[in-house]
């Protein structure tokens, strides 16, 4: 079996990057079995010509977790971690500039008693900030290999792949010295490595002049939140105006596979099945990759800068308002793009009532999953006009349904902090680490997994649920005379949904529509686009034929309902999916359904009813 | 003075915690933190809102806290 090499270290200790230098882009993410803690490997060629598996394991301040992510770091240095092998040996990474602190965890590590090299990183911003650190101080007060490296530049890599060789293999897995480290009071520790770090320091004139600089503004009382303001209009700003190329190219190569089908297949099932079943649903869906992309892009550039902790900064007073801590912010920022990763995120929440309120309400972020199903139907029925100079009614209605969403996110914690999440509001305690200038290739390599993730469920479960439903709504063949969509096996499960859905405003091809899309929202648009297409008879058909078709059969009230029903109906398997696994149990996740399908039922009713008074 | 007196930009040290009134977790990781007694500490930061969280530099790092923890560590302005 290859050997393992565990790289550890304290959250902004430059980790991931310097996996990233190590591996390059041939990484594979999985998950520890039973939690959803991501697991990162990579592999390595050491020095020798040996291969060997780099893992990133989460980072953490000790070896007392205190959340999931945390657990699982503590769990493999003990070799106690199912799924994965005791590490042959340990890549410490600390900041150059920050030896004090990550000098008392790499103390913990080294005590261990595996093998271990520690990557000095970050040393040119340490040197910047008027810090120079001893190498070889180090290492003689440590005891163990020290090489300083630059991850992002890829400096000291290759010294690292001789240490490791070195390393590795040499003695096998060196059995654990007891399960815990000898020294284990925090502060004796943090005193020595305090005294270590003077030590091996040769010149300090510290001062991190960038980043007071750079808080003074983006802390500042009236400037930071008009900043944080500014950035989220931007950020959401981009998601639809970038991507309206992109999305032009993807329609269009759609447009021709269809094309290219039609001509290239005789009428009948086989041309159906391809052309309306597979291109027409899958293809509706894979145009809102670019948007999803762009968002992502943002969450993940305001990640490794360093603002998005200062954003939690500045909610964290408001958040506390509905009893959530600022920590909250970071997943559900993250839920607009996907609640998926966003309720993963919230594993750094400490407090477990905070982190069970966060999973709950993180399905009301406006996800881009809903975006498909918003982008139809504001195109089919709210008049592109502008209001005010700049200022687009559709633009507006689609911010609207964002702010409900939030809204209703908020109130919803106010309720379940006092009812089945009630106990003392929890703490807020962060660090807020250096400004850094994101590094393009990591963000490149999060950008292309995410992408891939997204691609995944379209060729998975997306396809898979549009062509059960083409098939449903296929069979059995109608005669003569008669609506193919009504005779059909889908058609009948419809009819009797409507009994409950018609109060509401839904018509038969909605109820129809809403049905696989509990697998993903954004099947409810291609369902949409397959159960008309069935009914009209012809081949031809994209997204603005969807709108098109709209138009004539709904109402303005059955219309602005059915948004409505989606700002709030939890209508993704992958989410109730990643919540059991979080909440460990069914308990939540069939809260979660019953609670979001209820608000949404009630929101539809509601908003169908007031439209209808309003003569719209 | 306790911390979330300290006005901003003032140079202080830790004179002591009490660590009675926090939670063993917060305890732990304001250790982690490196909050230790005679460890130099300065605000640098309040929130926008009811100028809650506080950011303080604490050795080398940058940590915020809410006020209600920040009033169980006492400081030393230094002279």
């Amino acid at each position: 079996m290859t050997p393992l090499v565990a790289v550890v270290g304290n959250p902004n200790a430059g980790k991931s990057a310097l996996f990233n230098a190590l591996t390059g882009a041939r990484q594979k993410v999985g998950n520890y079995p039973g939690v959803t803690v991501e697991r990162k490997s990579g592999r390595l060629a050491l020095a020798d010509g040996r291969p060997a598996e780099l893992v990133d394991l989460p980072g953490t301040y000790s070896l007392d977790p205190v959340s999931p992510d945390e657990a699982v770091t503590r769990d493999v240095l003990f070799g106690r971690q199912a799924g994965e092998r005791l590490p042959s040996a340990l890549l410490v990474v600390v900041d150059a500039s920050n030896l004090d602190n990550h000098l008392r965890f790499t103390l913990q590590l080294i005590a261990l008693g595996l093998p271990v090299v520690i990557a000095l990183n970050m040393i040119d911003m340490a040197e910047r900030d008027g810090l120079i650190v001893d190498p070889q101080a180090l290492s003689r007060e440590l005891g163990v290999p020290v090489i300083p490296t630059v991850a992002v530049r890829k400096r000291g890599v290759e010294e690292l792949r001789d240490a490791l060789g070195l390393l590795v293999g040499i003695s096998g897995a060196t059995p654990i010295r007891g399960g815990s480290p000898p020294e284990h009071d925090i502060t004796v520790l943090q005193r020595r490595a305090r005294q270590i770090a003077v030590a091996a320091t040769r010149q300090e004139s510290f001062t991190r002049r960038w980043t007071h600089v750079a808080d003074n503004v983006a802390l500042h009382p009236i400037f930071g939140p008009i900043l944080l303001a500014t950035i989220l209009f931007v950020m959401f700003q981009a998601v639809f105006a970038w991507s309206e190329a992109p999305i032009g190219w993807i329609e269009q190569l759609f447009v021709r596979m269809q094309d290219a089908i039609n001509a290239g297949l005789p009428p009948g099932f086989l041309r159906s099945l391809l052309s309306d079943g597979i291109v027409a649903g899958v293809g509706s869906v894979l145009v809102f990759l670019p948007q999803i992309l762009i968002l992502f892009f943002f969450i993940l550039v305001l990640e490794a800068s360093g603002y998005m902790v200062r954003a939690a900064f500045m909610m964290d007073r408001l958040m506390a308002g509905v009893g959530l801590s600022g920590r909250a912010f970071i997943p559900l920022l993250s839920s607009f793009a996907c609640a998926i990763p966003g309720i993963m995120a919230t594993r750094t929440i400490d407090d477990p009532k905070d982190r069970l309120t966060t999973i709950l309400i993180a399905p009301l972020m406006t996800c881009s999953a809903r975006l498909p199903v918003y982008a139809v139907i504001i195109a089919a029925f709210i008049p592109p006009r502008e209001i005010a100079p700049g200022i687009g009614l559709q633009g507006l209605v689609l911010f609207g349904l964002y702010v409900v969403g939030v809204v209703g996110a908020m109130v919803a914690a106010l309720v379940f902090r006092r009812t089945i999440a009630r106990g003392a509001n929890g703490g807020f305690m962060m660090e807020l680490p250096k400004y850094q200038m994101p590094n393009w290739r990591d963000i490149a390599i999060g950008l292309s997994q995410r992408a891939w993730i997204f691609l995944r469920r379209a060729g998975t479960i997306i396809m898979g649920a549009t062509v059960l439903l083409w098939a449903l709504l296929s069979f059995p063949q109608a005669p003569q005379g008669v609506s193919q969509v009504r005779y059909s096996v889908a058609g009948r499960i419809a009819d009797s949904l409507a009994v409950v859905l018609r109060p509401i405003g839904f018509n038969h091809e909605m109820s129809l529509a809403i049905i696989p899309a509990m697998a993903a929202r954004e099947v409810a648009v291609s369902s949409l686009a397959t159960v008309y297409s069935i009914e009209g008879g012809d081949d031809v058909q994209t997204e603005r034929s969807l709108v098109g078709r709209l138009q004539g059969r709904w109402s303005l009230p059955t219309a602005l309902a059915f948004l409505m029903w989606f700002v709030f109906a939890p209508q993704c398997l992958s989410t109730i999916a990643v919540i059991r696994r979080e909440t460990n149990g069914w308990r939540w996740p069939l809260f979660a359904l019953g609670y979001l399908f209820g608000l949404a039922y009630v929101a539809a009713g509601l908003t169908f009813w007031a439209a209808t008074a309003l003569g719209l | 003075m306790r911390l979330d007196e300290l006005p901003l930009r003032r140079a202080a040290t830790i004179a002591d915690i009490d660590w009675a009134v926090l939670t063993p977790g917060e305890a732990r990781r304001l250790r982690e933190f490196g909050f230790d007694a005679g460890v130099p500490i300065e605000a640098m930061h309040v929130g926008p809102f009811g100028r809650d969280p506080i950011a303080c530099r604490v050795g080398r790092m940058t940590i915020a806290l809410r006020r209600a923890m920040a009033s169980a560590i006492r400081v030393d302005t230094a002279a």
